[in-house]
């Protein structure tokens, strides 16, 4: 190994998603057996780069990245994980990759077992040569070894806990000779203190080892215990790379949440002082991977209240929770009126409406035209559109009215189709959530849970979107609770904003209050 | 949040839902061996006959189920596959063990060609493989006719009358296998207190089980049994999931072939069209009686769910007749036991599959209720 | 990421291959096929309007089993594999109208009523089931159908049916196998202004009767009710969101369709001219899910076109190759043929991968 370059080194990474720029220029360099702790808010472009780094196809299949990736002063351009896997790069990903019902040693050995030469193999080609269980058995004992916190390694993916899943993973990677780089992916989520205590030890371990470690945590803490240094990235851009010796929680979150833009601070209004329209109370939602624990919550009316917070701390169960689509519990009142919990029927026809983050899953019919999407939910609730018939005994479809409200939400959100026949899943990202918007409008609610309205759609698109509902507030006097991880989209348009950690409200400021303010406060309890 | 305390009497109510369809059997049969009236030696002698007759054929459907697969009927295939080949081997005229061991080495080559097929359609079905592997057994069997009946005696070289229509292609409904009947079983074959035991035939299964046992610690059969619970991560472990999924099927077709030439053998007459129409949903019935499942079956499942299968199948017409007065009621009786067995095997395995999800939010959702009371 | 489809871009002939792409090859195949039947039967020596009556009188017997398929394909249940649930119930319907001393087209009116409340009975368990274990409908519903066919073997022997007409003579107790109901309902849609021009015999009845039902399904899919039926199927999740109780517009479904094929299987028989019983009901469900998808309709979508088309073709097909080739090649294969055609067609719906996704 030659001494002068080092182990990993990054110029000039550039990638778009359909001309989106999600990475621009990122210089990088780590060394053998270097700690690097990688931070930034939901959508800097961590994950991205990690993508690019392992060689995942996704990126190959929406155009490849700029720029080189060097490993030991080789320019390496990896078609698969695979290839990453060969040259020595092994990540722990967020979603476990195992086999339930297997063992943690054969799990750690997955597609890699020692194997015992059999006589029906020379016939029949290696795959029926017999699996040496002693070897396997030691092999993935060194491993664990290795890693240092100790597993069992016969029992079962099923019946561990999820930390011990996750040093599975992690002795899996270790248990790769060649292994020179480990990504781990928010590794600590979801470990207990004590086990996130030893994973650190274990990384303190690997470091020593000369196995260099990007390390992906939204606790900033673990990162100064552990890493030789900090880079911290934001839309897109490494803003810093320093040692993590010379810096400090407070500044690595200014630097996270920080704009370099001046802050948009144009023409704010008061925040309303009114009464309380909606009085969330000890609300827990059983969302996985969002879970809300002990919320509460008031929202005033008239006012458009952000809901702010890092992925997996429990904002996206807020809206989900109170509208019926995930296991709740807890008290929601509205107007005076408790709404039962686990009936999206009741909070509809208390006049509450949601347009989901998941606009494929819940959002849309997407094999159905725009006039259905739009109306169908008014029709169910309101008994909009339809024509009484025989009396009012049957309830036709009134095709002409449907059209008619079709049609003026097209126009009036710019949708960009064929026809109002034409079917939500050929439209944009953009359009497609205009369409949610649309169909949440043409109930005529009182109150609008918005979850993610910007997610994956391009820049224009996000301008309308968050312009119609700060003109559906505005005009129809409606509330509304958006939900986003995007701070600044929420300091555009809300009066106030509820910051979620681990689950809880962590903390609600005016919209006014600066970016910092905000980042110490989603930091401040993470799960 | 985690561990499982499992008390005792939860225990035993966990093994009887978990045996629901083996022990409802044994209740079954119970109330109507005291109505048979069958000696005990009659009743072995059959059991043993059937337990020789099936057991080869049942044998092959676990290695799909190992793949995930679930009940699989690409067996169908398989049997489809033996009788062409002892459609020939009776025209060429060669019986006995000859004709038997012929029969099953012809058998091969056509079912790896039917379950290559069948395990190509099963992948582009992931999800769907048992409704789709018993609709590919009805289409195949429109295949089967059109060799059968139309390509054998034109295109396929048919000499003797007794197998050839007198129209001059096409075979007869019904092939005479009297000349290799029990030509395996009789060999060695051993009466011990009025119970003929077919020896060999047993140890020629019992060789098939120790096959099955050595196979599941090969590198293959941990590939399969990876595949089987998690396609995805075996695919991210760079596990060829299609191509192993393929190989599953056709281990199966190729046993399930030499497992109906075992069968027909036993038999000693073939019925040309139908033998192989209802062997599937037989054998699948006699899987599950034995407390298999769509994800987990193993060689005990196997055995238990023959004698269990065929103690009811013999004895439910003489307890329909004592019953009801008619045999034929008993005969309707096994059949409706059979697709019985498999719906309720199959909605039990759908809701567990859905109670294991809802029961992880449950245990979720109580742990909060806990913290909120806090 | 398939977000950016410039609509502009499409040419006509785009459009073209792209709608003879939904048509689907096999579909292609299935009526250039028929057609080819329909031009070369004159020169087999078959009569042309002989034929065309075949047809039609098939298209009439069986035309609502496959309409029976539709509200569970729009609710999202898939091909409705069960379809002998709904057919026993009509059996029940049939058996016990005639046993009450029921004739003519009293008969049948008679037999439609005892059969709903059957029908009701049965698609209320059914459908209950079929919410138990979403995501595996087809193969339990298949199951469930053998069961309750396989159960009413035992019954059609036990239950103490007495008149002369469908039980057994010498024992007493037990229905025949295949009875004639000439008597009773046989041909009672059919004759009804029937017209008959040279060979052409059109069973008008039979028709409007299927008219009826079809306008009335095409109707309930226009009301509200109907609406939350089809965007069930089309995305469950939305539906739920939206404040619908999927479980029971799933139910409902099913107890449509299952009275749907409970009446069809009695305009089966008025068609046909017999009761089958026992056996019987096991080879109705395949040859009726086959048929819709030959007409177009694929898992989670199915119209009233692709009922008539389907019946059309598939009948069709049925109906012609025996005739055709026999007296072209002197060789019937139409037996092997049906049974590859539509098994074919099954597979074929099974393993794309359009329809799967939600």
């Amino acid at each position: 190994m030659s001494n002068q370059a080092p182990l990993l080194e990054l110029k000039n990474i550039k990638k778009d998603f359909f001309g989106n720029q999600v990475l621009e220029d990122i210089n990088l360099t780590l060394d053998a057996g270097e700690v690097l702790g990688l931070v930034g808010e939901n959508g800097a472009g961590k994950s991205t780069l990690m993508k690019i780094l392992f060689g995942m196809t996704d990126i190959r299949d929406t155009g490849g990245y700029g720029g080189d990736v060097l490993l030991n002063g080789q320019k390496v351009n990896f078609n698969s994980p695979f290839d990453a896997l060969a040259a020595g790069i092994g990540m722990v990903h967020q979603e476990f990759s195992l086999i339930p019902g297997f063992t943690a040693n054969e799990n750690i050995l997955l597609n890699r077992e020692p194997q015992k030469k059999s006589l029906a193999a020379v016939v029949f080609g290696d795959r029926l040569n017999t699996l040496d269980r002693k070897d396997m058995k030691s092999q993935a004992e060194e491993a664990i070894e290795k890693m240092g916190v100790h597993i069992e390694g016969a029992m079962t993916i099923n019946d561990m806990p999820v930390g011990h899943k996750q040093f599975t993973e992690i002795a899996r990677e270790l248990s790769k000779e060649q292994l020179k780089l480990l990504i781990l992916d928010e590794p600590t989520a979801v470990l207990t203190e004590q086990e996130a205590d030893a994973l650190l030890d274990s990384i303190r371990g690997m470091s020593k080892r000369g196995i260099a470690v990007i390390f992906i945590t939204h606790r900033l803490q673990e990162i100064l215990n552990v890493c030789n240094k900090v880079a911290v990235m934001r839309d897109g851009v490494l803003v810093k790379d320093v040692p993590a010796a010379e810096t400090n929680i407070a500044e690595i979150t200014r630097w996270m949440v920080g704009r370099s833009v001046a802050d948009t601070a144009k023409d704010r209004r008061e925040p309303p002082q009114t009464e309380t329209v909606m009085s969330i109370q000890r609300l827990w939602v059983d969302m996985p991977g969002e879970t809300v624990r002990d919320v509460n919550l008031d929202v005033r009316r008239g006012e458009i209240l952000g809901i702010g917070g890092l992925a997996g701390q429990g904002k996206l169960g807020i809206p989900n929770g109170v509208m019926g689509l995930y296991p709740a519990g807890g008290k929601v009142i509205f107007d005076g009126r408790e709404i039962p919990l686990n009936q999206p029927r009741a909070c509809l026809n208390s006049q509450l409406a949601f347009v989901s983050e998941d606009r494929r899953g819940v959002g849309l019919l997407l094999d159905e035209s725009l006039e259905w999407n739009i109306a169908f939910p008014a029709m169910q609730i309101h008994d909009k559109f339809l024509r009484p018939m025989l009396g009012g005994l049957v309830k036709w479809r009134d095709e002409k009215a449907i059209r008619e409200v079709t049609a003026r939400y097209i126009d009036e959100l710019k949708i960009k189709c064929t026809s109002s026949k034409q079917k939500a899943k050929e439209l944009s990202g953009g359009n497609q959530q205009k369409v949610c918007l649309a169909k949440a409008f043409a109930l005529e609610p009182k109150f609008l849970f918005v979850s993610e309205p910007t997610r994956g759609i391009d820049v224009g698109a996000k301008a309308l979107v968050l312009k119609a509902l700060e003109k559906f507030n505005r005009e129809s006097g409606v509330t509304i609770v958006m939900i986003s991880s995007e701070l600044e989209e929420l300091r555009q348009i809300c009066d106030r904003i509820a910051i979620v950690s681990g689950g809880r409200i962590a903390g609600i400021l005016p919209a006014g209050r600066s970016s910092e303010a905000f980042g110490e406060l989603m930091v401040s309890s993470v799960v | 949040m985690n561990g499982k305390n499992t008390s005792a009497p939860r225990k035993a109510l966990n093994f009887l839902s978990n045996n629901a369809v083996p022990v409802m059997f044994i209740i079954i049969i119970a109330i109507c061996l005291p109505m048979s009236g069958f000696s005990t030696t009659f009743l072995l002698n059959e059991i043993m006959t059937r337990l020789s007759r099936n057991a080869f054929l049942i044998l092959s459907l676990l290695i799909p189920i190992m793949a995930g697969m679930g009940l699989n009927f690409g067996m169908t295939l398989g049997a489809m596959a033996a009788e062409i080949a002892l459609i020939l081997t009776s025209d060429w005229q060669i019986w006995g063990i000859p004709g038997i061991v012929l029969a099953m080495i012809m058998s091969i080559p056509i079912s790896i060609l039917l379950g290559l097929l069948c395990g190509k359609i099963l992948n582009a079905a992931k999800g769907r493989e048992m409704i789709t592997s018993y609709i590919i057994s009805f289409f195949m069997n429109g295949v089967y006719q059109l060799v059968v009946l139309y390509m054998m005696g034109s295109i396929i070289p048919i000499v003797h009358t007794t197998i050839k229509l007198p129209r001059g292609y096409g075979v007869r409904a019904s092939v005479d296998l009297t000349r290799i009947r029990k030509a395996l079983d009789n060999v060695l074959s051993i009466n011990i207190g009025g119970v003929i035991v077919p020896v060999v035939t047993l140890l020629i299964i019992a060789l098939m089980c120790l096959i099955i046992v050595w196979f599941r610690r090969t590198k293959l059969g941990q590939d399969m049994r990876a595949v089987g619970q998690d396609m995805e991560v075996a695919r991210a472990a760079g596990i060829d999931v299609e191509g192993t999924r393929i190989i599953s099927i056709v281990i199966s077709t190729v046993l399930a072939g030499i497992g109906m030439v075992i069968y027909l053998q036993n038999m000693g007459d073939m019925a040309t069209y139908s033998s192989h129409s209802q062997i599937g949903m037989f054998c699948i019935a006699a899987l599950l009686v034995g407390g298999a499942s769509v994800d987990k079956a193993s060689i005990g499942n196997v055995f238990l769910g023959v004698i269990l299968f065929h103690t009811m199948f013999i004895l439910a017409p003489k307890a329909g007749a004592v019953i009801a007065g008619n045999e034929v009621i008993g005969e309707y009786f096994r059949v409706f036991v059979s697709y019985g067995v498999i719906t309720v095997a199959l909605v039990m395995y759908e809701t567990k599959k859905r109670r294991a999800k809802a029961g992880m939010g449950a245990q979720l959702a109580a742990a909060q209720r806990e913290g909120d009371k806090r | 990421m398939s977000e950016y489809v410039n609509e502009s871009n499409r040419t006509l002939s785009k459009r073209v291959i792209e709608a003879l792409k939904e048509f689907g090859l096999p579909r292609m195949i299935i009526a250039a096929f028929l057609l080819l039947m329909f031009i070369v039967a004159p020169f087999t020596g078959a009569n042309f309007w002989t034929q065309i009556t075949n047809v039609i009188n098939r298209f009439s017997w069986n035309a609502v089993l496959v309409l029976a398929m539709v509200p569970m394909v729009h609710s999202g249940c898939g091909l409705n594999f069960g379809l002998p649930v709904g057919i026993i119930a009509g059996l029940l319907g049939a058996t016990l109208s005639i046993e009450w001393g029921f004739t003519g087209p009293l008969s049948f009116v008679m037999a439609i009523l005892i059969a709903t409340p059957f029908a009701l009975l049965f698609g209320l368990a059914y459908g209950w089931l079929l919410n138990k274990i979403k995501g595996g409908e087809m193969m339990i519903a298949t199951y469930v159908g053998f069961s309750v066919v396989s159960f009413f073997c035992m019954m059609w022997l036990v239950l103490p049916y007495r008149k002369p007409d469908m039980a057994w003579g010498f024992e007493g107790t037990g229905l025949r196998t295949t009875f004639p109901i000439d008597k009773y309902y046989g041909g009672v849609l059919s004759n009804f202004l029937r017209i008959e021009i040279g060979r052409l015999v059109i069973p008008t009845g039979a028709l409007l009767f299927f008219a009826l039902l079809a306008l009335a399904i095409w109707a309930f899919l226009h009301t509200k009710t109907g609406t939350a039926m089809t965007a069930v199927g089309s995305n469950a999740t939305f539906a739920r969101a939206a404040g619908i109780n999927v479980d029971k517009i799933r139910m409902l479904s099913v107890v449509m369709s299952t009275w749907l094929a409970a009446v069809g299987i009695l305009v089966y028989e008025q068609g046909f001219g017999f009761v089958q019983l026992y056996n019987a009901p096991f080879n109705m469900a395949l040859p009726a899910v086959s048929a819709i998808l030959i007409g177009g309709a694929t898992a989670n979508k199915a119209s009233i076109t692709n009922v008539i088309i389907g019946t059309i073709l598939f009948q069709g097909m049925v109906t012609m190759t025996p005739t055709v080739m026999n007296g072209l090649i002197n060789l019937d294969i139409s037996e092997v043929l049906r049974v590859v055609v539509s098994n074919g067609m099954i597979l074929y719906a099974l393993t794309r991968k359009s329809e799967v996704t939600r």
